[in-house]
C-alpha cells in the first residue's frame, strides 16, 4: 500500500496531467482511496496503468444511499511488482449513474462491469456486451440498492399454507 | 380457502372400494371351492396376481431409485459424498446418478433454487418419467434459509417435493435417511394425488414460448412470471 | 420489453474466432447448449456453444443460476451473523470466505488477533485448501473419464471434514472463525490427528500421481490443451493456480503476508506453458505445500487465548458470565445487537485456493455492515474460459472447464 505520502505524490502527478480529475484523497486503515470525477475516470485509470497499477483486481459497485450523489463505482488496482494497491472511487448521481467502460484496458472488467449493471443499474458506455448477469434477463429494478427491499417469504407449512397468498387457488 | 383432499384416500385399483365384509365373503367362497372357472381366475386376477405385482414392483422401484446428476450449491457437495467409500448409498442402490433425467427416478435438489433457476428445475422435473420422486435436501430449497431475500425461491412453490430433508448442508447420513425414508414411501406405494396441484401429473414434453414462437426456450413460466415465482 | 429483447439478441449474437473453412451445406455452424444442468460444467453453469464440427467457434458463459443474492443479505444482519452467510459463497473452500470477511473487519476495527489464533487460522485455512483440491481433483477426473480417482478424492476429504467436525462441529460451512479469533480452542486429540493425516496425505497424494501420471489417456488429454499465455491471463484478471501454472509466481501469501503467513517456510509450485497439465500439477503439488505448512503450524502453535481478549468484539468466556455484571453487559450487547464499527471501507484480499479472494466492506458505524463485496476468484476466473476453449475440440472444453475449477457458489454469490 502506498503510504499517505506516496498517495499524495500520486493524487499530484494526476493531478498535474488531468486537471479536476482528482476531488479527493483518504488514507485509512493503510488503504488508499482517490476519488476521480466521473467522466474522467477511464483517463485516470489508463494513466494509473501504465504507472504501474496493471491489474484489476476488483470492480464494484456501493451505494451511498442515503448519502449524495449515492452510487459508487469502486476500482482496486494491483501493482504487482512493488506489490501495492490502490483504490480509485467514482462517484455519481442517481441520474447521471453512467461511466465509460474500462473493458480496453481490462478485458477483465467485462464480468465485474456486467454485475454493477445488474446490481445497481449504473451503465457502462462502450461495454461490448452489456446485460443483466445474475438475475433473469427479464427482472426488473436493481437488488442491491439500498432502497430495493430485501424481499423474502414467509416459509410454508401444512397449517399456514392456506394463508399464504398465491399458494391455494 | 380449504383444499379438497377427497382423491387421497381413494384406493388405486378397481373393486377395492367393496365392503370389507363382502370381500371376506368372497374369499371363503373361494376357500371352500365354490368360485369356478372365469369367476375364479377373475377373482386371482383382480386379488391375488395383482397386488402382488404391484407390491413387487413397489419393492423393486423402492430399492433402485436412480438420482439424476444435477447439483445446485453446498450440498451438491455433500451429495456427491454419498455413493463415497464411507457412507457407500450403493448398499442400498441409490449410486447409479444419470445424467439425464429421462433415466433418473429421484430429483435431488441440493442446494438453493434461483428465481432464474427455478423455471429450468420444474422443467427437469417435468421430463422425468413416472414414476418420480424428488427430495428437497438443505434448508434453501425446502423453506430458503438463511437466504429469505429477492433471490430465491423454496421448491415447495414450484413443484412437489415428497421428503424434505433439514440441515445446512444436511450431513450426508441425513441425506441418506431421507432416501430410506422414501424408499418406505415408495414401497407402501401411496397415491400421488396431491401432485395435481402442481400439474405434475405426468411426464411432459419441451414445451414452446407462445410469446417467441420457433424459440424452445428455457423459461417455462412465461416472461415477467419469474418475479416471485 | 425494449431490454428483454436486446438480451435476446446479445445472446444468440456470434461472434466467431475463426473464419470458417467452408460454409458450405456439409460445413454449418451448430449452436450447442450445455447446461445448466450439466454433469461436467461443475454446478449449474450454462455455456452457449457455436461449433463447427467439432470445433468451439464461440463460447458464451450464462451464470447467474445460483444467485443468491448473499451481498443483499450480509447488509441486513449483524456483523458477527454475517460469517455464516459469506461462508455460503465459495461452498468449496468456505474457510478462505470467512476469514476474508474477518479479516475486513478486523481491519476496520483494529483488532490484534493472538498468535494462536493466527496458527489454527492458518492450519484450518490449509486444510480447506486440501479439501477444495481434492474436490476439484475428484469431479474433474469424473469429466475426464477416470472414475477411479473420485473414490480416493473424496476417500480423503472425509478425514478432513471429521477434523473439522472435531474442532468446530460442522463438516461444512464450520463459522469457527470469529472477528478477532477463532470460536473455540481445539479439542485434545486433534493435534495427534492433524499429524496422522498430513502423514497419510504425503503418501496418499504420491498414489494419485501414480494413478494419474502414467496414465497415457490422461496425459493425452491434459497435455498441451487450454493454453492461455500469462499476460492475456493478467489482462483477465485471473489469479491463483491458473496464473501460477504459467510461471507467474504470484501468491498472496508470500507477496503480502496474512495471518502469521510469513511465519512458515513453503515454496510456491509454478508451471511453464499453462496448459491444462501444468494447471493439475500446480495444484496437486500445492496439497503438498499445505501439509508442509500445517505441519509447522502445529509444530509451533503458540500457547495463549484464541481470540481477542476485547470484550467489545468478542463474547467473554462461559465462567466470567456468573461473576463478573461487566461480562454480563458485555454478552447481552453482543448478542442483541452486536458491535459496532468506525465508518470506513476496506478491501482486504487472501489467497483463496482459485485466486485473489478479496472482500469489501463498507461500515456507516451501525452494527450491520452498509456494503459486503465477495471478490471471487471463480467470478473472474470464469473469464478465462473463452480464451482457453476458442479453436479446440468440444472435449477439450470439458478438459479445461474441469481444469480452471470455478465454484458457481462463487460465481454468483
Amino acid at each position: 500500500m502506498p503510504d499517505a505520502t506516496g498517495l499524495e505524490l500520486i493524487a499530484q502527478e494526476l493531478r498535474d496531467t488531468l486537471p479536476g480529475a482528482v476531488l479527493d484523497t483518504l488514507h485509512f486503515r493503510g488503504e488508499a482511496t482517490i476519488t476521480v470525477e466521473r467522466r474522467q475516470a477511464h483517463d485516470v485509470l489508463a494513466q494509473l496503468k501504465r504507472r504501474g497499477y496493471s491489474f484489476l483486481a476488483s470492480l464494484h459497485g456501493v451505494d451511498y444511499y442515503p448519502e449524495e450523489p449515492r452510487l459508487s463505482v469502486h476500482y482496486q488496482l494491483l501493482d504487482m511488482d512493488a506489490v501495492d494497491r490502490i483504490c480509485v472511487k467514482v462517484r455519481m448521481g442517481l441520474e447521471e449513474a453512467q461511466i465509460a467502460s474500462v473493458f480496453d484496458l481490462w478485458p477483465g472488467a467485462n464480468h465485474p462491469e456486467r454485475e454493477v449493471y445488474d446490481m445497481f443499474g449504473i451503465v457502462f458506455d462502450d461495454h461490448p456486451d452489456l446485460r443483466r448477469i445474475l438475475m433473469p434477463e427479464d427482472y426488473e429494478g436493481y437488488p442491491q440498492r439500498r432502497d430495493f427491499p430485501v424481499g423474502g417469504e414467509p416459509v410454508i407449512f401444512t397449517y399456514n399454507e392456506d394463508k399464504i397468498p398465491g399458494w391455494t387457488e | 380457502m380449504e383444499i379438497t383432499r377427497a382423491k387421497l384416500g381413494a384406493p388405486a385399483v378397481d373393486g377395492g372400494g367393496e365392503e370389507f365384509r363382502i370381500q371376506q365373503q368372497r374369499a371363503r367362497d373361494m376357500l371352500r371351492g365354490d368360485l369356478t372357472d372365469a369367476e375364479l381366475e377373475a377373482y386371482v386376477e383382480e386379488r391375488v396376481l395383482a397386488t402382488t405385482l404391484d407390491k413387487v414392483t413397489a419393492w423393486a422401484q423402492g430399492n433402485s431409485l436412480f438420482p439424476a446428476t444435477f447439483g445446485l450449491a453446498c450440498c451438491a457437495i455433500e451429495m456427491m459424498s454419498l455413493p463415497g467409500a464411507r457412507l457407500d448409498i450403493g448398499r442400498f442402490g441409490f449410486e447409479a446418478f444419470r445424467a439425464s433425467p429421462r433415466q433418473a427416478d429421484m430429483l435431488i435438489l441440493s442446494g438453493r433454487v434461483s428465481i432464474k433457476m427455478a423455471p429450468i428445475v420444474r422443467r427437469i422435473y417435468d421430463q422425468m418419467l413416472e414414476p418420480r420422486w424428488a427430495i428437497s435436501m438443505g434448508a434453501c430449497c425446502s423453506s430458503m434459509g438463511v437466504f429469505n431475500n429477492y433471490a430465491i425461491v423454496p421448491a415447495d412453490k414450484f413443484m412437489p417435493i415428497d421428503v424434505h430433508v433439514p440441515g445446512c448442508p444436511p450431513r450426508p447420513e441425513a441425506l441418506a435417511h431421507a432416501i430410506l425414508k422414501l424408499r418406505a414411501k415408495v414401497q407402501g406405494n401411496p397415491p400421488r394425488g396431491w401432485r395435481e396441484r402442481y400439474e405434475a401429473i405426468g411426464t411432459e414434453e419441451v414445451v414452446g414460448d407462445a410469446d417467441r414462437p420457433g424459440v424452445n426456450a428455457v423459461n417455462v413460466f412465461q416472461s415477467g412470471e419469474t418475479q416471485g415465482a | 420489453m425494449t431490454a428483454l429483447s436486446d438480451y435476446r439478441r446479445r445472446e444468440e449474437s456470434v461472434t466467431y474466432s475463426a473464419e470458417p473453412a467452408g460454409m458450405g451445406l456439409e460445413q454449418e455452424m451448430m449452436t450447442v447448449n450445455m447446461g445448466p444442468h450439466h454433469p461436467s460444467t461443475h454446478g449449474v453453469l450454462r455455456l452457449i456453444l457455436t461449433l463447427e464440427g467439432e470445433v468451439v467457434r464461440d463460447i458464451k458463459p450464462v451464470i447467474g443460476y445460483v444467485h443468491t443474492g448473499i451481498e443483499k443479505t450480509a447488509e441486513q444482519k449483524a456483523y458477527w451473523k454475517v460469517i455464516p452467510v459469506v461462508e455460503r459463497m465459495d461452498y468449496v473452500s468456505y474457510y478462505f470466505n470467512a476469514y476474508a470477511f474477518c479479516g475486513a473487519v478486523e481491519q476496520l476495527l483494529e483488532v490484534e488477533v493472538p498468535k494462536r489464533a493466527q496458527y489454527l487460522r492458518v492450519i484450518h485455512m490449509e486444510l480447506n485448501r486440501i479439501v477444495s483440491h481434492l474436490i476439484w481433483l475428484g469431479t474433474s477426473c469424473i469429466d475426464l473419464g477416470a472414475i477411479g480417482m473420485w473414490w480416493y478424492a473424496f476417500r480423503e476429504r472425509e478425514q478432513v471434514l471429521d477434523l473439522f467436525e472435531m474442532s468446530s462441529g460442522q463438516r461444512m460451512h464450520t463459522r469457527y472463525f470469529q472477528v478477532g479469533g477463532v470460536i473455540e480452542d481445539i479439542p485434545r486429540g486433534w493435534v495427534e490427528r492433524v499429524k496422522r493425516f498430513t502423514r497419510t496425505m504425503r503418501h496418499r497424494s504420491e498414489q494419485y500421481q501414480a494413478l494419474l501420471d502414467r496414465n497415457e489417456i490422461f496425459l493425452q488429454r491434459m497435455r498441451h490443451t487450454g493454453v492461455v499465455d500469462e499476460q492475456s491471463l493478467l489482462g483477465l484478471g485471473v489469479t491463483g493456480p491458473l496464473l501460477r501454472a504459467t510461471g507467474n509466481p504470484w501468491d498472496l501469501r508470500k507477496a503480502a503476508p496474512y495471518c502469521s503467513y510469513e511465519d512458515f517456510r513453503f515454496r510456491i509450485p509454478v508451471g511453464t506453458t499453462g496448459d491444462n497439465y501444468d494447471r493439475y500439477r500446480v495444484r496437486h503439488a500445492e496439497i503438498l505445500e499445505s501439509c508442509e505448512i500445517i505441519d509447522q503450524a502445529i509444530d509451533g502453535l503458540p500457547e495463549g487465548p484464541f481470540i481477542t481478549e476485547d470484550r467489545k468484539v468478542a463474547l467473554p468466556p462461559r465462567h466470567e458470565l456468573a461473576t463478573s455484571m461487566e461480562a454480563l453487559i458485555h454478552h447481552f450487547k453482543l448478542v442483541t445487537e452486536g458491535f459496532r464499527v468506525p465508518p470506513g471501507e476496506v478491501y482486504h484480499p487472501i489467497e483463496s485456493p482459485r485466486g485473489e479472494l478479496g472482500c469489501f466492506v463498507r461500515s456507516d458505524g451501525s452494527s450491520k455492515p452498509a456494503r459486503v463485496h465477495m471478490r471471487d476468484p471463480s467470478f473472474v476466473n470464469l473469464q478465462a474460459t473463452a480464451a482457453a476453449t476458442r479453436d479446440t475440440y468440444i472435449a477439450d472444453l470439458v478438459a479445461t472447464l474441469a481444469m480452471l475449477d470455478p465454484i458457481l457458489g462463487g460465481v454468483d454469490r
